[in-house]
């Protein structure tokens, strides 16, 4: 899809998916899924592993050659992911990071006060910021604001397969956005990523949803079709909904049948 | 039993930890002449597992090669405990306790309630039990258990023991220790020879036997292609004390998912309990840090409100072999000689038995056990994880 680019601090990517390797029951599961979805970018929490080890998880992405994405997963405070963000930098040699600051243990719901915090110092020291937020427009607008390259709502709880609890509020942020708008968090299958293309988000976020699946190879196949799918149908853009039905045969389009010239 | 002493060995195995010993006893037993080169053998991942049997309550999703093997070992264990007990003189603490894996919330309970469907699926024997019957059995469980699995079947032994005793079983066996680092491996004409010690000494030998855990990767001299996939994982683990006067505290071992990490409790007869373990991919960090202790003792907690009163007696961080499809590679590798016991992962101990008696027989007569041939490191070539530094 030349003509429908997905730019995301700066560099260009073919797929709108976004993976996660949290969960993953091995590495060799955890390749062929990755293989599977398409993906071209996939986020590492920088807490739990370590740049200068091979063999891991690390191995597997620059095997298949796909960029890494560092994440602040299991910090509290702007201050932590901060310093983890800047360890990022300098074990993997990326400005990107997608940044998490986490209120409670028990939700995981992101800290707004904190990641606001994060992402304006972050911003201002050169990185490419990618905030996992709420799905609150107006936190959205100020993340935005502050420099962010994009924005990335949570559907609902990390890991929770709940899908999109607020469709509106997704609405809501994507019209308001110059920047790319990302579902991170709560996909359960394949029709919470469509939804969520649907709505004109610019890609999906997600790890739990396949690496926690019964055969998480093929659910991985099925988000990456589903991203397409979504995508596509939003750029076709849907047909409005309407209380009776519309003949989808009108009259005008029926085949006229001629006695003299049958038509089998 | 006194050897002829000879110039070549017929099996030199490169690691002394509880896989290497099991496959240098087992070898031995079969009448080959072994030597084991390890700086202190019986150490390793052993010192720090907590010995959980677990075929049934570690099954996983995709899985269930490695589950045959599993249940394989566990069915031989309690006949090969006997016979190690015998042949050392030793106790390994081998205990047929059983398990309880307990939810503590509703979306733990729907994931055990996933997990007993797969296990009556795969043929496993676990019961449900509500939380009121979880506590019957075992009334120091927090008052929130929702619900949870019994399984008798998964036992548990004392890793340390069962290092200690197979030490000496393989000095009674005639197995010869070389209480030193490997150097490097020795291949003449393309095909492993021996091994060089880092003390300058060479041993030559018909069979090497890499079965370093976390480290077999590490061995210089063994050609690329056949460079097992083996990284560390690394696993923080606490050890408490029952003081007589609690005891028994909890009569099995009981295991939860809190949040999304596993936690377990096994309470030895001389009064340890031990609680593990974290899952963290830090290369060969062996460092105990106050997150990890902290997390491990939250979720006990969590589990057994009463650890709380218990003296908190050791803390240490050991490194898993992992493998890139968490299971074993076992037997011949692509270069003649060179054999390959390693990449146990979670299940070292567990497998221990059936990996004994799979390299034994594999060393003696050229041919791995049926049981073990999905476990051939051959499944990995040409599509190895390895890349270079």
């Amino acid at each position: 899809m030349a003509d429908d680019a997905f730019v995301l601090g700066g560099t260009t990517y073919s797929s709108r998916l976004i993976m996660g390797t949290g969960g993953a029951p091995s590495l060799d599961v955890l390749e062929r899924s990755l293989t599977a979805s398409g993906t071209e970018l996939t986020t590492v929490a920088m807490r739990r592993v370590n740049a200068g080890v091979h063999g891991s998880v690390l191995s597997v992405l620059e095997k298949l050659g796909i960029g890494v994405l560092p994440n602040t997963a299991g910090c509290f405070t702007a201050g932590e992911a901060v310093l983890t963000a800047r360890l990022a930098r300098e074990a993997l040699g990326t400005d990107l990071i997608k940044l998490e600051v986490i209120a409670d243990e028990r939700t995981l719901l992101p800290d707004p006060v904190e990641l606001l915090d994060a992402a304006e110092t972050l911003v201002d020291d050169g990185f490419t910021v990618l905030p996992y937020t709420n799905d609150d427009p107006v936190l959205a607008r100020k993340l935005e604001d502050v420099g962010c390259a994009a924005v990335m709502p949570l559907g609902s709880p990390i890991g929770s397969g709940l899908g999109i609890r607020n469709p509106h509020n997704f609405q809501l942020i994507v019209e308001h956005a110059r920047v790319p708008v990302i579902l991170d968090a709560g996909a359960g299958t394949a029709s919470d990523v469509a939804l969520a293309m649907e709505l004109g988000c610019a890609g999906v976020m997600l790890a739990s949803a396949v690496t926690r699946a019964q055969e998480p190879v093929l659910m991985a196949e099925g988000m990456r079709h589903a991203v397409e799918a979504g995508r596509l149908a939003y750029r076709a853009g849907r047909i409005p909904k309407r209380h009776f039905a519309a003949a989808s045969s009108p009259s005008e389009g029926q085949a006229r049948l001629d006695p003299e010239r049958p038509a089998f | 039993m006194s050897r002829t002493p000879s110039t070549t060995t017929d099996a030199v195995v490169v690691g002394g930890g509880i896989i290497g010993l099991v496959t240098a006893w087992r070898a031995a037993q079969r009448g080959l002449s072994v030597a084991v080169v390890d700086p202190e053998p019986g150490g390793g991942a052993a010192q720090v597992a907590a010995g959980m049997l677990a075929a049934v309550t570690e099954l996983h999703y995709g899985e269930q090669t490695l589950l045959g093997l599993n249940v394989e070992s566990a069915r031989r264990y309690p006949e090969f405990a006997a016979e190690l007990s015998e042949a050392s003189g030793r106790d390994l603490g081998y205990r047929a306790c059983g398990t309880l894996a307990v939810a503590l919330d509703a979306d733990d309970r729907a994931h055990l309630r996933e997990l007993h469907a797969l296990q009556r699926k795969s043929g496993l024997e676990s019961e449900w039990l509500s939380g009121r019957e979880c506590r019957r059995l075992e009334p120091m469980l927090a008052p929130g258990v929702r619900g949870g699995l019994r399984v008798d079947g998964d036992h548990q032994i004392d890793p340390r023991r069962l290092a200690g005793a197979l030490v000496t079983a393989c000095e009674r066996s005639g197995v010869v220790f070389h209480r030193t680092w490997a150097e490097r491996l020795s291949v003449v004409r393309g095909r492993a020879r021996g091994i060089v010690l880092a003390d300058g000494g060479e041993l030559a030998a018909d069979q090497v036997v890499l079965a370093g855990g976390s480290r077999s990767g590490q061995l210089a001299g063994v050609p690329d292609e056949v460079l097992p996939p083996v990284r560390p994982v690394k696993g923080q683990v606490l050890r408490l004390t029952v003081p007589k006067r609690y005891a028994p505290f909890l009569s099995r071992t009981v295991r939860a998912v809190v949040r999304g990490s596993h936690v377990y409790l096994v309470p030895r007869v001389n009064g340890e309990l031990v609680v593990g373990a974290t899952t963290e991919e830090l290369g060969w960090d062996t460092e105990v840090t106050a997150g990890g202790v902290y997390e491990l003792l939250r979720d006990a907690h969590e589990l057994v409100p009463g650890i709380t009163e218990l003296p908190l007696t050791e803390t240490r961080a050991g490194l898993r072999p992992g493998s890139p499809d968490n299971a074993p590679l076992l037997g011949p590798t692509a270069l003649p000689g060179l054999l390959l016991a390693t990449g146990h992962y979670r299940n070292g101990v567990l497998l221990t038995p059936v990996t004994g008696d799979a390299m034994a027989q594999v060393l003696a007569t050229g041919e791995l056990p049926e049981e073990a041939r999905p476990f051939t490191p051959r499944r990995f070539s040409g599509a190895s994880l390895e890349q270079p530094a």
